[in-house]
């Protein structure tokens, strides 16, 4: 008996380390822009939503083959970004935090009302199922899997990036001092307009790997948005790397608690470890 | 080189400078001296474009720099050390030096090579955060930077500003070699005595006004000078 036990509790801490890598994958547009622009996109979870329809309607109703249809809505998603910082961003860029927000936040309901009427309020589906990987006793969601290679993937190849790369050392100089970039010859404007595309383009991967996993549906941004915003509050707004650790901390209290418990007692601690880490470290979980 | 021509700047409905003309040519070293709040870092400001002059005319190598936005000035040829440095705290020394030459990244390896010989502690330093470096180190690795962009005018605001009197000669003793290299260099300074021995001619700035100019020797032995600033 206690065998078993066992190697379900780790089947759960195995399947909390899969979902930590999606929650790190989802926190990082969101914790770039706001590292580098400084502006919270309230609505980030919204343009995964239209990235998951970019998806379904690709590959369901146009048929175009799965890969095209992701890599064509992580350009649609970059594009949102892009355009958001443009037209909603720029103008509110020196405003108050509080009026940033409410624009932001504003372009949330507008896209949840705007999909709504575009694509209905049912829930679609993409009918694409990976098979599940048994691992002896164990088992493991395909679509998790794959959302797990992905989102190291990513984190990895952004890390890079920002490190190795002229215009990543530029995204990370600018958040230190904007003053006096153009010294440098950066145009500062350019590096947020990039910056907001990339953080598009990162919603837009996380869009290809919910779709998999989850039904379509208006209001499915709300399912995961806040937990994204949770856990990039968790790790430090804008601290990319303690964001990554914070979604797998907050991946072990929702799937161990979740096994130990029921799974929504899981969220429930979760969100209860959140509370009292805002208490304890405010500014974060690696904050000094 | 550079020509700066009857320039009326300032901030909101406020004005640092007033009228103010001066010339730097190829090859030279310059100075603007003159006492806290004269507007010699608005006038720098001014020359990279951070601010838009209200009146008056910059021009540089022969071309009018009022088309030119502020983050395509490093590529027309001039560079600009800030007040205070300003370097980005948390990149290492070297990926400060690498923002320095953003926009002549083919030549990147070999300037680093060349600013490396010039500043060997920077060298021994290039991992650590920037932040991190000492008030000398970092003053010198905000001018390496600078020269990044293999400038042809070089604008210093303040260079010994906030260091220890030892550190402060080292600076000096470094902005004399940068000289000595040929660069035309545009150093802003209260510390008058030492930056008079490193240039040719000096201007002096007061309350956003050019009240002195000549060579360094005779704007020294200004009896205002000597008197107001020097305490002779």
């Amino acid at each position: 008996m206690s065998e078993i036990f066992d190697i379900y509790l780790l089947e759960a801490v195995l399947n909390g380390l899969l979902l930590g890598g999606l929650l790190a994958l989802l926190s990082l547009g969101l914790n770039l822009v706001f590292g580098v622009i400084d502006v919270v996109w309230i609505c980030y979870a919204e343009l995964i939503m239209c990235g998951m329809y970019a998806v379904y309607y690709l590959y369901v109703q146009y048929h175009w083959p799965l890969a095209l249809a992701m890599l064509a809505a992580i350009g649609v998603v970059a594009l949102l970004g892009w355009l958001l910082h443009q037209f909603v961003i720029r103008p509110v860029l020196n405003a108050e935090p509080i009026n940033q927000l409410l624009v932001t936040g504003g372009v949330l309901f507008f896209l949840q009302a705007a999909a709504t009427l575009a694509f209905g309020i049912e829930f679609k589906n993409l009918g694409v199922s990976l098979p599940s990987v048994r691992l002896g006793e164990m088992s493991f969601s395909g679509a998790r899997l794959v959302a797990f290679g992905t989102a190291l993937a990513g984190v990895v190849a952004l890390w890079l990036f920002l490190r190795k790369s002229y215009l990543g050392t530029a995204i990370r100089a600018i958040s230190q001092d904007r003053g006096i970039m153009p010294l440098m010859g950066v145009n500062p404007a350019r590096i947020f307009a990039i910056t907001s595309a990339l953080g598009g383009a990162l919603a837009g991967v996380a869009a290809c790997l919910l779709v998999l996993q989850y039904d379509v549906h208006p209001a499915i941004g709300l399912s995961f948005g806040p937990i994204t915003f949770l856990i990039c509050v968790l790790g430090g707004l804008g601290n990319m790397f303690g964001g990554f650790v914070a979604a797998f901390v907050f991946a072990q209290f929702i799937a161990v608690g979740g096994f130990f418990f029921a799974v929504e007692w899981g969220y429930v601690i979760a969100f209860v470890f959140f509370i009292a880490m805002m208490f304890w470290r405010p500014r974060g979980i690696l904050a000094k | 080189m550079l020509a700066v021509r009857n320039v009326t700047a300032g901030y909101g409905d406020f004005n640092a400078l007033f009228d103010v003309s001066l010339e730097v040519r190829a090859g030279e070293a310059v100075a603007v001296i003159g006492p806290n709040g004269a507007g010699k870092t608005t006038l720098l400001r001014v020359i990279s474009k951070l601010i838009e002059p209200r009146r008056g005319a910059l021009d540089f190598d022969g071309a009018s720099l009022a088309p030119v936005p502020a983050h395509a000035v490093v590529a027309r040829g001039i560079a600009h050390v800030p007040e205070n440095r300003r370097l980005f705290p948390r990149l290492t020394a070297e990926e400060n030096l690498r923002m320095g030459a953003y926009t002549s990244r083919r030549e990147y390896a070999q300037r680093l090579e060349q600013v490396y010989a010039l500043f060997p502690r920077l060298k021994e330093r290039r991992a650590q955060p920037a932040g991190t470096l000492s008030g000398g180190e970092q003053q010198m690795c905000a001018i390496a930077r600078a020269l990044m962009s293999r400038p042809k005018l070089l604008l210093l605001d303040e260079p010994s500003a906030g260091l220890a009197p030892v550190v402060v000669q080292s600076i000096f003793e470094l902005v004399r070699r940068i000289c000595a290299e040929g660069y035309t260099v545009l150093i802003v300074e209260q510390n008058i005595r030492q930056v008079l021995k490193v240039v040719g001619r000096a201007y002096l700035l007061e309350a956003g006004r050019i009240v002195r100019s000549g060579s360094a020797a005779d704007v020294l032995a200004a009896p205002e000078i000597q008197k107001a600033y020097l305490g002779l």
